[in-house]
């Protein structure tokens, strides 16, 4: 799903079930298991490897979306439809929508602000403080 | 290039219903996201979209009601946030359960039928082998694909009730012959008799091939060839909790693999791996977040507890009365089961509450203030730390059991070392 974006880059190593995972309401990652647990996603460039767990989390994604808590764009190492259909049905809506791009995560910065063009592809540059 | 049927491109126009048409805009735009050639035609839908998170799920499925909207073929509930049977277990404002409540009619509105379990399998829910469906909730999905050899892929909520709308499913992922080939052997003939011989293995296997072979198909081998239906499900729910698994075969067991070989569609699997014992225990010690003595709930039923499990629980108890509350999940149709054998007030004497239609872990129950919940479900001890801010203690159901009349956390660990 194509479109523009930008913002701080939220490069998560481990793979994330949204259900179970991040609060629907603030986009704060809850699941303590995981090694993002504390930070939030909201208004980020998202990249994870892969969604996991439960299928609930397409339903997180729309109301983090809906309620302005959601990423501004989704760079998934693998594409994932559970993910991906929060988008879809946001947009159908009329919630609004990101870009939700597939791409080799691993190669991103950890750190940076991430440009996430129309076209294709992400650009990461400067250093987030 | 995702190719539609005429029938498929009608509901797409103008001159469809509007609801049909909002449906297979989502389905066909979740298929061409997915690389899918088309769609296919199921048989049944497993609904998990009927869970409140937030508004946004709400006005969705309002939105279809109004239209208008009817499945088009059978198609369960999953579980609620709301116990609709004893409505007061859930602590939340009159708004919360409003919301909720409105998410649940809707949905029954559309013509889903009110089963509000998570284990629709074991309530009659069970396509055949070969069959195409569309299902959601992780451990439904895996147990529809691998113990009952139907075809579903791990459906996201919003699309399951799409699906059931227009009958059709993205083709792609496990519909197809060449994505059910196993590619990774796992072999736990090295481990004891005794660890395969109890139950709360089964949820632990299933913890540790989520998180160490996500992304492939397994085939389990060395299992017993009468390892029932009660162990595979907490194997699968397991397994879709801790990674993405929506599908294992179990040689000599499950439907698509009488051997290794089938299961592998006849080549040499591309990875083997022989768990050992200490695999195992790492994976159960994950699945605990607290490590003293310290308890205050017991949390069963994830997925939602079998009148056999029931069963089994009363006889662990053995009479006993439990010193924190103990949490039993389950649907109202296995509520209705264990009536007439009196298993029902066996356990509510023994200070057992029931939960239906939801559980405790998608909606507050547990007392307010956190503490340490004590579970033989892979699947809660996961989430539950995250969902309920209780932290989590795996257990057997002995332990379980022998815990709940202690009052504190009491292991058998011979079976682990």
């Amino acid at each position: 799903m194509a479109g523009d974006a930008e913002g701080p880059l939220l490069n998560l190593d481990e793979p994330l079930s949204f259900w179970g995972g991040v609060d629907p309401a603030t986009g704060v990652i809850t699941q303590p298991r995981h090694p993002g647990h504390g930070r939030c996603v909201a208004g980020t460039v998202l990249a994870l490897p892969r969604g996991i767990g439960s299928s609930s989390s397409s339903a997180i994604l729309l109301e983090l979306i809906h309620n302005g808590h959601g990423p501004v764009a989704l760079l998934l190492g693998r594409a994932d439809a559970i993910l991906a259909l929060g988008v879809v049905v946001s947009r159908e809506m009329g919630y609004g929508t990101i870009p939700v791009l597939e791409c080799d995560v691993s190669a991103l910065p950890r750190v940076g602000v991430a440009r996430v063009h129309a076209e294709g592809g992400v650009t990461v540059f400067g250093a987030a403080s | 290039m995702l190719h539609l049927t005429e029938e498929e491109s009608f509901a797409l126009g103008d001159d469809a219903p509007p609801w049909l048409a909002m449906a297979m805009r989502i389905v066909a735009e979740a298929a061409r996201l997915l690389g899918a050639g088309g769609l296919i035609p199921i048989t049944s839908a497993h609904i998990d979209g009927c869970l409140y998170h937030g508004d946004a799920g709400v006005h969705f499925v309002e939105r279809l009601a109004q239209l208008g909207g009817r499945v088009t073929v059978p198609a369960s509930l999953n579980v609620g946030a709301l116990d609709l049977i004893h409505p007061d277990l859930v602590r939340a404002d009159a708004r919360y359960r409003e919301m909720a409540g409105r998410q649940m009619r809707a949905y029954t509105q559309l013509g889903c039928t009110p089963t509000w379990t998570c284990a629709p399998y074991q309530v009659g829910y069970r396509p055949g082998v070969g069959e195409h469906v569309a299902w959601a909730e992780s451990n439904a999905v895996v147990f529809a694909n691998s113990v009952l050899g139907a075809r579903s892929n791990r459906n996201g909520d919003l699309l399951d009730i799409c699906c059931a709308l227009t009958g059709r499913a993205p083709l792609y992922g496990l519909h197809l012959d060449e994505s059910r080939v196993a590619t990774l052997r796992v072999d736990v003939s090295r481990l004891s008799p005794a660890l395969l011989a109890e139950d709360a293995f089964y949820p632990v296997l299933g913890a540790w091939l989520g998180a160490a072979c996500s992304g492939q198909v397994a085939v389990i081998d060395g299992l017993p060839r009468d390892v029932g239906e009660d162990r595979l499900k907490a194997l699968g729910a397991g397994a879709a909790a801790t990674g993405d698994v929506g599908l294992f075969h179990v040689s000599g067991v499950t439907p698509e693999a009488p051997d290794v070989d089938t299961a592998c569609g006849g080549m040499p699997p591309a990875h083997s791996v022989t768990v050992t014992a200490g695999m195992i225990r790492a994976a159960r010690d994950a699945l605990s977040t607290s490590a003293g003595e310290g308890l205050d709930c017991i949390a069963l039923g994830s997925p939602h507890f079998s009148d056999a499990e029931c069963r089994a629980l009363a006889g662990h108890l053995a009479g006993r009365h439990a010193r924190v509350p103990v949490y039993v999940c389950t649907s109202r149709e296995m509520l209705a089961r264990i009536e007439t054998d009196g298993t029902r007030a066996r356990l509510a004497d023994a200070g057992v509450t029931f939960v239906v239609d939801t559980c405790v872990v998608v909606t507050p129950v547990l007392a307010a203030g956190g503490g340490v919940m004590m579970t033989n479900s892979a699947k809660f001890a996961h989430y539950g730390p995250a969902n309920t801010g209780y932290a989590s203690v795996f257990g057997s159901l002995a332990d379980c059991a022998r815990s709940a009349v202690a009052g504190r956390v009491v292991r058998d660990e011979t079976l682990w070392r």
